[in-house]
């Protein structure tokens, strides 16, 4: 079994071809033996009678023709257990954090099979992240996947963090976990994380999976596919909630265009693979939850959107898989707003299952579409009065233009520690709506307007 | 014939010495997993296969069935889900989970249940490929006609009546052929018709801005392209939901597994509007998500139009829609790119264009062997990287079809739904429905759409000079014009999909909101001549009150109410 094949013929980037092989399974895990004693992994790319193509996890530096190469007979596997929690492991699966090795219950293909859409429950519970952005105008729901489109310097690790730390389902006291996937992100960051994580104790309900900055690129192929791998574990045989914060996309898909460009492959837009929304969609499409089980996945990647261009391949691509985005906005940011999270062209497409009467309050539609419509319009007008000026427009438009600014300044605006639920979310979104006059509201049902409308509350 | 596995590369696997023909399906490895032979070099093939091919090795015996790619077509069909490759998906569960795992099979039309079948032909009767030889009832509301396979013919020696299930012979013809309930066909051929007629009849959508001012014609073909978030899914299920058809085929391609489980969800519960049965029953659904294997995405599509040429075969009106082509051609650009093929445009394959026209044109009105007057209608999504309408899959499907309704990302970030831009989109039906419009909707609803376009193209051009000196600077006529054309777009184009009422708008309504607002209009218009000033036409109650009226139970009190009130509103103005 253990036959060790020293017939490696050329290397190239982070490839190896060999000849003369036994017969070998595509995708197989690999161990390289170096001459000087050290050992490195890979997998099998490509396998024919004649030759076979091996991908080198860590990188081919100082491997020469006498290496030797040992197919394990077997595709790369996540050991599983419940001990998962609380531990930190390397981007594929090693303990860092000194404890001992995890003894699993089960070995599981790293690569997932797909969830047939049959068993899938549409997923229409309610969590509340106590941010109004999300909550009032973009609801996540237990089993999405929704990402955050955010730039260079945008405060997006803050927004996650506070999402992982005030998440939760109202009334409910479930079982959850995080389970934490840091893709090429540097030290410093990835000490912040851990910081919080340590600070409110929500380490020992994660299981933390690290390739940074400085570790071998090929490894962030595999990083998320451990992590959604335990993470399904999690939700599916032990019924807890995970929330799987996966950082930073962007990092991914640039190793998946440097593994592409080192296979030869023809590329597609902008050098990226292909199959790069293949590729992309068996990570996102993990989330979810399954008819008559407890658990449940759901995503909440950061992408960070090269030049802020949201027609890039990356976010153009998540944004077709995933359902809806949360966009931050660097002129939100420089106005010292935080969080900067620029509603409008942020979506999330299973808002509508999980609001409404009994999840969160019957009016939520209606305030939303009208917020949506309110602040559209106001900044448009915006524009209009940099040419105009203010003084020009009519009284109706100058109400909406101060709308759109009560909208950023009470309704996104709030503090990094702030936990608003609902209800505060919705009478904060009533107050602002009152200042503009009652029959600009299309969008809300007379009979919202008499139940809760600030001016008819205090005619009652 | 019997061969070996000599390469595997992802999804793309080589083998030897199986002698095939193109597209033949072949089983690979020992687990058996669905291929399809797409190259054939000297003694190697390529094989395209439908599952996952990790831990297959060199050397794995390969077995072809010397078949193409074929459906299974019968009683059965309606209500089913399946994947890409026909396989039903709750017998997939049933088999192996909640996870699919690979390398197993199962029919696409069950062999469990027996089918009540009458004969329509008697022993000694001839016919020919095409002709119906008997009825079942597949659901309360639908009779499926059991046709002679196309391409055989004969005379009947044997005609049995009652109970069977799909695969037992019920008819034995003259040249010995015995036939059952079931019929298999190869998904890449055309099934063949008598012959194809031009679309003269609307397909009703009750979507206010597709039937009334971008129609398709049952047995047309659409588009509808937008950038991510702009509401294709939304705009598709409605027209799943809600068009006037026997039966409809919701291809999911490369799409989301929520929204499937979405629609296997809602489906069931809701009401076909025509028969008040659940939509279900009218229904075959396709899922092959994006995370299953890029094969069978491939052959989704394929899959799906088969099926909906059999039942139009039938005489039916069939409905197809593809959510989303450009994850099909993306698949095909996949396979292509492991072929190592020469690329076209932006890396798409050189025969993306003849493909995609390829499949288009199966749609179509039909005149079928059987005699009967049948349709097609294909409405497919397209979804443009970074919401860019010149790349090659839009561009190759708008020189296809004669329908395009543009999908604008601004719109729906106004929350203006559905977020179709009145501006771009175009029907080249408009004036081969005119006729059907004028009988079955109002003898001036030519008129009033013609109008209402005008309106808003009149409002696009305001626009750009509110943009520089604000609205107050218009005159007053234009004032008004930029009033009705906001109260079109709010009022009559803007729909809610998720509302109970609004969701569905028969022409009716259709009809009757148009109306008003033209109403509206003429009477401003006249009272603004008449010296009345436009503040006073703007402050009118009844104006705003029509907004809401598209939400009522009772459309037609409520709107007869708002009416009279804006007929009072309008003498007190005065101005005469």
């Amino acid at each position: 079994m253990t036959k060790e094949y020293k017939t490696i013929v050329d290397i190239a980037g982070p490839l190896i071809f060999l000849e003369k092989t036994e017969p070998v399974g595509y995708g197989e895990l690999v161990q390289i033996n170096l001459p000087d004693g050290t050992t490195k992994r890979g997998q099998v790319l490509d396998t024919s009678a004649d030759v076979v193509v091996v991908q080198v996890f860590e990188g081919t530096q100082g491997l020469n023709d006498e290496s030797g190469v040992v197919f394990s007979g077997d595709t790369i596997k996540l050991p599983v257990a419940k001990d998962l929690l609380g531990r930190i492991l390397s981007g594929s699966g090693e303990p860092l954090d000194g404890g001992p090795r995890i003894i699993p219950e089960k070995r599981v293909d790293v690569n997932g099979a797909s969830m047939n859409p049959f068993s899938r429950r549409p997923p229409d519970e309610f969590i509340q992240t106590g941010i109004s952005t999300i909550d009032g105008t973009n609801t996540l729901v237990r089993g999405q996947k929704l990402p955050i489109f955010s730039g260079s310097g945008l405060p997006h690790n803050e927004i996650a963090l506070q999402i992982a730390r005030q998440a939760k389902v109202p009334g409910s006291e479930e079982d959850f976990a995080v389970v934490f996937a840091a893709m090429g992100i540097t030290n410093e960051e990835a000490q912040s994380f851990m910081e919080d994580f340590e600070k409110t104790g929500a380490l020992e309900r994660a299981t933390v999976f690290l390739n940074l900055a400085d570790d071998p690129a090929v490894e962030r192929i595999i990083t998320p596919r451990m992590a959604l791998t335990a993470a399904e574990y999690l939700a599916y045989e032990h019924d807890m909630h995970v929330l799987v914060i996966m950082t930073d996309i962007t990092n991914y898909c640039e190793a998946l265009r440097q593994m592409g460009a080192a296979r030869e492959e023809v590329p597609g837009r902008r050098g990226y693979p292909g199959y790069m929304y293949t590729d992309l969609a068996s990570l996102y499409e993990r989330a979810g939850v399954i008819k008559g089980n407890k658990g449940s996945v759901t995503q909440f990647s950061i992408l960070t959107m090269p030049g802020d261009d949201i027609t890039h391949p990356i976010p153009d691509l998540s944004g077709y898989i995933t359902e809806g985005q949360i966009v931050v906005s660097r002129d939100l940011h420089r106005k010292g707003i935080y969080p900067p999270i620029d509603v409008l062209p942020s979506l999330s497409r299973l808002m509508n299952s999980g609001i409404g009467e009994g999840k969160t309050r019957d009016d939520h539609k209606a305030v939303s579409d009208q917020l949506y419509a309110g602040y559209a319009e106001g900044r448009d007008l915006r524009g209009l009065v940099a040419i105009v000026g203010k003084e020009s427009l009519s009284e109706r438009d100058q109400r909406i233009l101060e709308f759109a600014d009560l909208f950023e300044d009470r309704f996104v605006r709030q503090a990094k520690d702030e936990d608003r639920n609902i209800e505060d979310t919705l009478s904060i979104a009533w107050e602002i709506l009152s200042e503009l006059p009652e029959a600009q509201l299309t969008r809300i049902d007379n009979k919202y307007i008499d139940k809760y409308h600030p001016a008819h509350q205090n005619a009652e | 014939m019997n061969g070996e596995i000599y390469r595997v590369a992802g999804p793309v696997v080589t083998v030897t010495g199986i002698k095939p023909k193109m597209y033949d399906v072949v089983k690979v490895g020992h687990e058996g997993l669905m291929g399809e032979v797409i190259r054939i070099e000297g003694e190697k093939a390529t094989v395209q296969v439908y599952e996952d091919t990790s831990g297959i090795k060199p050397g794995e015996p390969v077995a072809n069935t010397g078949m193409p790619l074929s459906v299974e077509l019968g009683p059965g069909l309606l209500e089913s889900i399946y994947d890409g490759i026909q396989r039903p998906l709750e017998v997939l569960q049933q088999k192996m989970g909640d996870f699919i795992e690979r390398g197993v099979t199962a029919n696409g039309l069950t062999r469990e249940k027996k089918w009540e079948f009458t004969p329509t032909v008697s022993k000694g009767d001839s016919v020919k490929g095409g002709d119906i030889i008997g009825v079942v009832q597949e659901t309360p509301n639908l009779e499926h006609k059991i046709m002679v396979p196309p391409r055989k013919s004969g005379t009947v020696e044997d005609i049995k009546s009652g109970k069977f299930v799909v695969d037992e012979t019920v008819c034995v013809l003259s040249d010995g052929s015995e036939l059952s309930l079931m019929q298999k066909w190869p998904v890449r051929d055309p099934r063949p018709v008598d012959k194809k007629l031009s679309p003269t009849k609307p397909l009703v959508t009750g979507q206010r801005i597709l039937d009334g001012m971008f129609p398709v014609a049952k047995g047309g073909t659409a588009a509808i392209p937008g950038p991510f978030g702009s509401g294709k899914t939304v705009t598709q299920q409605q027209l799943a939901k809600w068009s006037d058809t026997d039966i409809v085929v919701y291809i999911g391609c490369g799409e989301r597994g929520n929204e499937m489980a979405d629609v296997l969800n809602e489906f069931p519960e809701l009401e076909d509007p025509k028969t008040g049965r659940p939509l279900m029953e009218r229904t075959v659904l396709i899922a092959n998500t994006s995370n299953m294997p890029v094969a069978a995405r491939e052959a989704s599509v394929y899959t799906g139009i088969t099926i909906a040429e059999y039942y139009r075969d039938m005489g039916y009106d069939v409905s197809l829609m593809a959510d989303s082509t450009s994850r099909w051609a993306e698949a095909m650009r996949e396979i292509s790119s492991r072929l190592e093929e020469m690329p076209g445009e932006e890396g798409y394959p050189a025969y993306l264009s003849a493909r995609l026209s390829e499949f288009y044109e199966r749609a179509g009105a039909v005149h079928s062997l059987a005699g009967l007057d049948g349709s097609i209608t294909v409405i497919g999504a397209v979804s443009p990287p970074g919401g860019d309408f010149s790349e090659p899959v839009t561009q190759n499907t708008l020189r296809i079809v004669k329908v395009f309704w543009a999908l604008d990302a601004k719109l729906s970030q106004k929350r203006h739904f559905p977020a179709i831009d009145w501006l771009t989109s175009y029907s080249l039906y408009n004036d081969r429905l005119a006729g059907w419009f004028t009988e079955n909707v109002g003898s001036d609803w030519n008129e009033l759409r013609d109008n209402a376009m005008d309106i808003l193209q009149e409002e696009a051009e305001l626009q750009e000079i509110v943009q520089l000196v604000g609205s107050d600077a218009l005159p007053e006529d234009q004032q008004l014009t930029l009033e009705i054309a906001r109260m079109l777009r709010e009022y009559f184009l803007q729909q809610n999909a998720f509302h109970p009422v609004d969701t569905f708008c028969p022409f009716d309504r259709q009809y009757k909101l148009l109306k008003s607002v033209s109403q509206f209009g003429e009477k401003a218009t006249d009272k603004m001549e008449n010296g009345v000033p436009i503040n006073k036409i703007m402050e009118m109650e009844s104006k705003d009150e029509l907004a809401k009226v598209k939400y009522e139970e009772d459309f037609d009190a409520a709107l007869e109410t708002i009416m009279a009130k804006m007929d009072e509103e309008f003498t007190q103005l005065g101005g005469n």
